[in-house]
């Protein structure tokens, strides 16, 4: 039990997977204007995460055993049919939603965060649990760098940010900040 | 008839002396004891380093023009750069803490639009740059000198050179001491500051008694201090009892490292801490939980600066779940 919370945290805090790996960019710096968005753009993250990583769980388990040299490539496969069914049902249940994060949704298919945790789950030789818990850490910790960027964003929106660096250079000026305060935790839980 | 002096004009009528000038210079003066102390403990290195830092601080906000023309005269520039002075290492090259106060200042405050918009603090975002930038010379914590006069490290170092450093010359900070070698240091030692460390981070009574005069003052929120050490104090004084052999108690949590500094001075930066009263206590706790969280479990020894960088980003998150009820409504933000 207190692996898996390790493992949770660790994906969550200390190897933030936007922050402190810098995986999953794309989101962060593209949904990142309002916190809402950001919430539901966190949320369907998180569930592409956890279905890929059972998947990835099961595909490790039966098949790649016999065949790793199909893993990459299964992968991509396995990533881009989830994401067209969250399109799928996005599109269905709130519209609104679907206008809003726009092609950054497609997008999750290419976010290397998600290929990122199949890898590191792979390479770690994780259990289903394990991978679980990284997919949930992982995700919420892709929703809290989201969300924490959101709001700084929407506080810097009335901000006299001189030209040179307004809009996207703006922020990925609070991106690096972000990811400087986020060096705190190196080495958080590796002493126990 | 003679021209009437009379202006009409709309309330307030009574007005306060205070403007964001006065404010700022009198927290410059606030950290004339600071200072001192650290001259008086490191001295010539002392000198040399504030003055690089706040030089620097200064040097983005008078190249930029007329922007930062208003900002060098309110003295927030020169707080900024007194105050990372202050977090770093007497020993660390001049340069390095020019970069420093210029990457605060040119990064941290002016790209967000300068005083009053900036999301990070910047003497503490310069100096985690420095931390990432060169961990080592930042790290490097001088002995006692044999002589007020000596220099404590190699402070003229070339850019980009390695600074020299003598074996004999490095020392550690009780929180190194305490994380790394298990040894603690006499209470009163860190109280008046007879211990190794950054410049300003040695005497917690003198940088207490300057944030007391601060809060009489009313130029600092005294609720942000109160809770980030009341968190600190609570939290050690719980994980003391659970084991007293592996966590130190309260009084070495809180006159240890730049908590004092961080609380009194960093933590309370007007424009980087909450708007409601509530925010701040939560605000404060979150930093002292932080702090405690990576002293105690963390790969560094100190952590302050991090956990005011952390609790700042979440500032605005602060603000909006603390925003009070409008009177008549029903929802927060005035939706009826």
């Amino acid at each position: 039990m207190s692996e898996l919370s390790w493992i949770f945290l660790s994906a969550m805090v200390v190897n933030n997977f936007t922050l402190a790996l810098f995986l999953g960019l794309c989101p962060f710096m593209g949904v990142s204007a309002r916190v809402e968005t950001a919430l539901r753009m966190g949320a369907a993250n998180i569930f592409v995460l956890v279905l890929t990583s059972l998947t990835v769980s099961f595909l490790n388990a039966f098949i790649l055993e016999r065949a790793p040299y199909l893993r990459i490539i299964s992968f991509i496969v396995v990533i881009a049919s989830l994401v067209q069914i969250v399109e799928t049902v996005i599109k269905k249940v709130s519209p609104t939603l679907f206008r809003e994060l726009g092609i950054y949704l497609p997008l999750i298919t290419t976010n290397c965060a998600i290929l990122g945790l199949a890898i590191f789950q792979t390479n770690r030789d994780y259990n289903v649990f394990e991978g679980l818990a990284f997919a949930l850490g992982a995700g919420f910790g892709l929703t809290l760098a989201l969300v924490l960027m959101a709001s700084i964003r929407e506080e810097t929106e009335l901000a006299d940010v001189p030209s040179i660096a307004r809009g996207m250079g703006l922020v990925l000026i609070i991106a690096a900040s972000l990811s400087m305060g986020f060096m705190g935790f190196a080495g958080l839980l590796s002493s126990t | 008839m003679t021209a009437s002096t009379r202006i009409v004009s709309a309330s307030p009528h009574i007005k306060q002396g205070d403007s964001t000038p006065t404010i700022m210079w009198s927290v410059v003066a606030s950290l004339v004891p600071v200072v001192a102390s650290a001259i008086y403990f490191f001295g010539p290195s002392a000198i040399l380093v504030l003055a690089a830092s706040t030089a620097g601080a200064l040097a983005p906000e008078s190249l930029l023009g007329g922007r930062g023309a208003r900002s060098l005269r309110d003295g927030s520039a020169a707080i900024t750069g007194i105050l990372l002075g202050l977090t770093l290492p007497p020993g660390i090259p001049l340069w390095m803490a020019f970069l420093g106060g210029a990457f605060g200042i040119g990064f941290g405050k002016l790209v967000f639009g300068g005083l009053g918009q900036n999301v990070f603090n910047p003497a503490l975002l310069g100096r985690a740059f420095l931390q990432a930038a060169f961990p080592v010379a930042i790290t490097t914590w001088p002995i006692r000198a044999e002589s007020w006069w000596n220099l404590r490290g190699d402070n003229f170092a070339l850019p980009l050179m390695s600074p020299s450093v003598p074996e004999a010359m490095t020392g550690a900070t009780p929180l190194g001491l305490m994380k790394f070698e298990q040894m603690t240091t006499p209470s009163w030692d860190l109280m008046l500051g007879t211990t190794g460390g950054s410049l300003g981070e040695t005497s917690g009574l003198i940088i207490l008694i300057c944030g007391l005069y601060l809060a009489a003052r009313r130029h600092l929120d005294w609720r942000i201090p109160a809770s980030i050490l009341g968190s600190v104090a609570l939290f050690s004084t719980l994980l003391h009892g659970l084991d007293a052999a592996r966590y130190p108690g309260p009084v070495f949590m809180l006159f240890s490292g730049g908590l004092m500094l961080g609380a009194v001075y960093m933590a309370t930066d007007m424009v980087t801490s909450p708007v409601t009263h509530r925010g701040c206590w939560i605000f404060g706790a979150g930093i002292g939980f932080l702090v405690l969280v990576i002293r105690l479990w963390g790969g560094l020894s100190e952590g302050v600066m991090y956990a005011i960088l952390l609790m700042n980003a979440l500032v605005p998150f602060i603000n909006r779940a603390t925003q009070p009820r409008i009177f008549g409504t029903l929802g927060v933000g005035g939706e009826s």
